[in-house]
């Protein structure tokens, strides 16, 4: 993803539109990008007549937006606007649980961002005022899409005119090749951990050679955990304002039972998720 | 960590060794005769046990001062299990036992190698010690009746219990000789292992009480044959009997039954009880080893697997590590493996030499010693530490003990794991938090600044503290860990109480541990391994009670003779006047800990609104200047987040120390009287402390660490850093 020309957003008449909308136009012209609304449904004089209040009450877009009314089953209807309209960037809302701080992604929202043929953007506390992006989160995992990942982590930090990227090697338990027992385990284990450091960190370098890091703070953190579910679990002690991760190979049924990476974050959102395609 | 010459200091080391071996051995002795016994098994089984786990974990195990023989736990189960393989035939229930302990060794070296040495941590501590305490109940239950002279005693444990005072009366007025001066021996050799210890007689303690029993019951034995002209008054049924040629006659496992319902139900028990008592003893002795090393779990269940098969078929009980003995053994000096090992080449000299002589030891005086051992199982004040930590866990505590002395100890565990779940659900009010969250890996480790984090989210409990303890297990015990439990909504009593035993071994060993994120939670107790539930809302008047980042706070504070106050209604007027918070709103602050101009606290805030509202927790300096200040904020370079309310505002560079100004932030209104502000000695300051954020205005400095609550540590360099700071302005 090396640039971002469209942005598709779903409507839905609930109280959330407003922010949605707003979080979407304001993004759209942070990307200098055009703005695409799709509503699963009938098309009413009064949807319209809200819609257009709403935006312009909203930011003037830079580039225009396009409406798309269309009835059917909202995830078919969503993903086939993505492939028709060529979107580069799908905007979902997350739900919050009752009287918890905990978000989650909706069973619809769920299935897009599993079947989505573009990069999904999920919001979890979208807002009418402007919220700035602080710190971003990516994932470092050892992937082939890896080094796009990066790559769009930060486009977007440029973009968004955000100034900390921290970049997470996520070290599973299996690589140490130790199990510690005691203390001579124990040091050998330690001993393997700064290994892997060393060579992940060197691994990530390697791809921000090619990268403009100039403005930014860059880290690198290794984190020892469970895959994709520990990163969210980071970026939510870290407090950043966004995590961005390589979308899933495939997610069968399987890995519905036994969750692993991207599931673990849908389940329970730690801030705003960038799955990057 | 050296590395010395392993082999020369253990040579050096093995006199000490061979005499902590030999005291040990004078233990297990009796209690090996003794817990052959009261298992219904023949005497000489224990030895066997006690000497072939005594040369085989030695030689093959992972732990270094712990010592193996026939454990207490497993009296009850092998009891059972010759009483139902047998139908009444012990000696053939015995044999049918016998296979059963091989193949539960069998088992042992597979967990072993699975590595599920944290099997154990599976059972919460409160079932666990209603378990022991119910083992306790039975092992007396039985042994009083033989203590008192009267071997026919039979029944539940119930109706053992209810016949104690007819067995009291029927010693009383027996008029049979035999049985009375058994019971009387029974009484007196009681009376030793309870005044034991009060008695500080240098030489009397060289001997312990369990050897002095035997001594005094044998050397009585010998007095009426050599020296009175009445015949021994104790009948021969009385005295132990040991076979006549120890080293020809063992037993051979029968494995008849292997294939019945009852047979694999013994298995299991076997196993689950010895696994259980091999790992809670290997970590108690752990905490007694004087050069602090750290077993190896898996290995050491893959050798008393291994030397529970090898007893088994030599016709001893399963070999178990057992605490009484390994405790013994470190009060002497004992250092490392041959200790065990020496233990078991003492024991098969005793029987070599002394078969004769113990063939006149009583059953009675044995049994007082189980019954000793019994009763410190199930000792009131167990119960009563139980209750300390709370109510629930008395209820849990109760109901496995009861359910385990009606029932079998298999169902006595299986129900009080059930039971805590339940009450843990009802606590919380909230299945869900624990039913959705079960299996998701909630602990995040990472390093940071030289320090190991660790987050745990959801829940924290029994059931999934293997996750976190294998996160733990691998910060070496020199290095600092904060454990943070602020994400968590629910702990409980099972992992406040191994939080506990981390802090310890790591300050054993030179490091730091130290929990957070507790402050907040409601307290069941005011005991500190009591659970902890978060509240969700807004604190509710609750009673209060101080975690132990607390008490290390106000200790703290006396130590520097500030003032300290963790439930501070107070508001520090002058916080919101800083540009930090023109944005944040404080929701609450808390231990205060402050001298006349300088305040650091713990404060709870929110940023945005509504939907966008996130809370955050930290903790701040807060310095009253005596001189006047200009405004400024002072950051590491880099760090771009705080000074978005400055913007505008350039970096100030002071041209005379470039160091400062490429590692700094410098940025404020009035330059000019910023620069004057910063002298050469002030900068210097900085420069060799850690950063923090610095916030100045007219109401005086605020510095800020992380965006979390700091650790006792990091509160104690905040204040230090606050008073050099405060002398040099």
């Amino acid at each position: 993803m090396h640039k971002i020309d469209k942005i598709l957003i779903g409507i839905a008449f609930s109280p959330n539109l407003k922010p949605n909308i707003f979080e979407a136009v304001r993004l759209a012209n942070m990307f200098d990008a055009e703005l695409v609304g799709v509503h699963v449904g009938e098309k009413t004089n009064q949807k319209i007549t809200d819609l257009n209040a709403l935006l312009n009450e909203a930011d003037n877009l830079k580039r225009g937006f396009k409406a798309i009314w269309q009835d059917g089953k909202p995830v078919d209807v969503i993903l086939q606007t993505c492939t028709n309209e060529n979107i580069d960037l799908l905007i979902l809302g997350a739900l919050q649980q009752e009287n918890l701080l905990k978000y989650y992604v909706g069973s619809i929202a769920r299935k897009i961002t599993r079947k989505s043929p573009c990069s999904v953007l999920l919001l979890i506390k979208p807002s009418v005022k402007r919220f700035k992006f602080k710190h971003i989160v990516v994932s470092g995992l050892k992937e082939d899409r890896t080094e796009e990942t990066i790559k769009t982590a930060f486009l977007v930090a440029k973009k968004l005119d955000c100034k900390k990227i921290t970049i997470v090697e996520e070290i599973k338990q299996e690589e140490l090749h130790v199990t510690v027992n005691d203390d001579k385990s124990l040091r050998r284990a330690n001993i393997a951990k700064e290994r892997i450091t060393t060579r992940e960190d060197r691994r990530v370098k390697n791809i921000l050679k090619d990268i403009d890091c100039a403005n930014l703070t860059v880290k690198m953190q290794s984190i020892f955990g469970k895959r994709g579910y520990s990163i969210g679990h980071y970026a939510k002690v870290k407090r950043a304002d966004l995590l961005v991760m390589n979308a899933p190979i495939k997610s069968g049924l399987i890995d519905r039972i036994f969750p692993h990476d991207i599931e673990y974050i849908l389940s329970e959102l730690p801030t705003d998720v960038l799955i990057v395609r | 960590m050296k590395k010395k010459s392993t082999f020369k200091t253990f040579v050096s080391e093995i006199p000490k060794n061979l005499f902590a071996g030999f005291v040990v051995s004078l233990i297990a002795l009796p209690l090996g005769l003794g817990l052959a016994l009261a298992s219904g098994a023949p005497p000489i089984s224990g030895l066997i046990a006690a000497i072939v786990g005594g040369i085989v974990v030695s030689l093959l195990g992972g732990s270094n001062v712990t010592i193996t023989g026939p454990g207490n736990g497993l009296v009850v189960v092998i009891l059972a299990a010759i009483t139902t393989l047998g139908n009444g035939d012990m000696q053939q229930g015995f044999l049918y036992t016998l296979a059963a302990i091989v193949i539960s060794g069998i088992l042992l070296i597979i967990l072993g190698f699975l590595k599920m040495g944290s099997l154990g941590d599976f059972f919460p501590s409160s079932a666990i010690q209603g378990m022991l305490a119910a083992i306790g109940i039975g092992i007396l239950a039985k042994q009083i009746h033989v203590m008192l002279g009267n071997t026919d005693a039979n029944g539940s444990i119930i109706d053992l219990l209810l016949q104690v005072p007819e067995g009291i009366i029927n010693l009383l007025n027996t008029n049979n000789a035999s049985m009375f001066y058994a019971g009387l021996v029974g009484i007196v050799s009681l009376l030793i292992m309870i005044f034991y210890s009060k008695i500080r007689n240098r030489y009397f303690q060289l001997i312990p009480a369990p050897m002095w029993i035997v001594v005094l019951s044998v050397g009585l034995y010998y007095y009426f044959d050599i020296f009175s002209t009445t015949e021994y008054p104790i009948d021969q049924s009385l005295l132990i009997n040991l076979p006549d040629d120890i080293l020809s006659n063992f037993a051979f496992p029968d494995f008849g039954k292997i294939y019945e319902m009852t047979f694999l139900n013994a298995v299991i028990g076997i196993t689950l009880i010895s696994s259980i008592e091999s790992l809670l003893s290997i970590k108690a002795v752990d905490k007694l080893d004087p050069l602090k090393r750290r077993s190896n779990v898996n290995k050491d269940i893959r050798a008393l697997g291994l030397a529970t098969v090898i007893s088994g078929f030599l016709g001893g009980l399963n070999v178990v590590t057992v605490i009484a003995r390994s405790s013994v053994n470190v009060n002497n000096n004992g250092s490392n493996k041959s200790a065990n090992f020496f233990h078991a080449l003492f024991l098969v000299a005793f029987i070599l030499l002394f078969a004769t002589e113990l063939r006149k030891i009583p059953l009675p005086a044995l049994a007082a010693i189980l019954v000793y051992t019994g009763y410190k199982l199930a000792s009131p004040e167990n119960i009563k530490k139980v209750f300390k930590v709370g109510k629930e866990q008395l209820i849990i505590f109760l109901i496995t003990l009861l359910t385990t002395i009606a029932t079998s100890l298999i169902t006595g565990i299986l129900v009080g794991i059930l039971a805590t779940f339940i009450i843990h659900i009802i606590i919380n009010k909230n299945a869900k938090l624990f039913f959705k969250n079960i299996l998701k890996p909630n602990v995040l480790m990472f390093k940071e600044d030289g320090k190991y984090y660790v987050s745990v989210k959801n829940f924290s409990s029994f059931l999934n503290y293997t996750k976190l303890k294998s996160k733990l297990n691998q910060i070496p015990e020199t290095e600092e860990a904060i454990i943070d439990f602020s994400m968590c909504d629910f702990v409980d009593h099972s992992v406040m109480e191994n939080m506990n035993n981390y802090a310890q071994t790591f300050t054993r060993k030179g490091g730091h541990f130290e929990v957070i994120g507790l402050d907040d939670s409601k307290s069941i107790s005011s005991h500190p391994f009591a659970l902890r539930k978060i509240l969700p809302k807004k604190a509710n008047s609750f009673v209060k009670v101080l975690t132990k980042r607390q008490k290390s706070i106000e200790k703290i504070s006396k130590e520097m003779h500030w003032k300290y106050d963790a439930f501070s209604a107070q508001e520090v007027e002058e916080l919101p006047t800083f540009g930090y918070f023109k944005t944040r709103e404080i929701n609450k602050i808390s231990n205060v800990l402050s001298n006349e101009d300088c305040s650091i606290f713990d404060v709870q805030f929110s940023e945005g609104e509504l939907i966008a509202k996130q809370v955050i927790k930290a903790t701040m300096l807060h310095i009253h200047p005596k001189n006047e200040i200009p405004d400024f904020t002072l950051d590491q370079e880099g760090i771009f987040e705080y000074i978005l309310h400055f913007a505008g505002y350039k970096d100030i560079d002071i041209d005379a120390h470039p160091d400062f100004s490429r590692r700094f932030y410098l940025s404020g209104k009035n330059e000019e009287k910023i620069r004057t502000f910063f002298t050469d000695e002030l900068i210097l300051f900085f420069e060799s402390n850690k950063q923090y954020h610095i916030e100045a205005s007219k109401n005086g400095l605020l510095i800020i660490g992380n965006e979390r609550f700091a650790s006792v540590k990091e509160m104690k360099a905040l204040a230090y850093f606050g008073i050099a700071l405060q002398k040099i302005i």
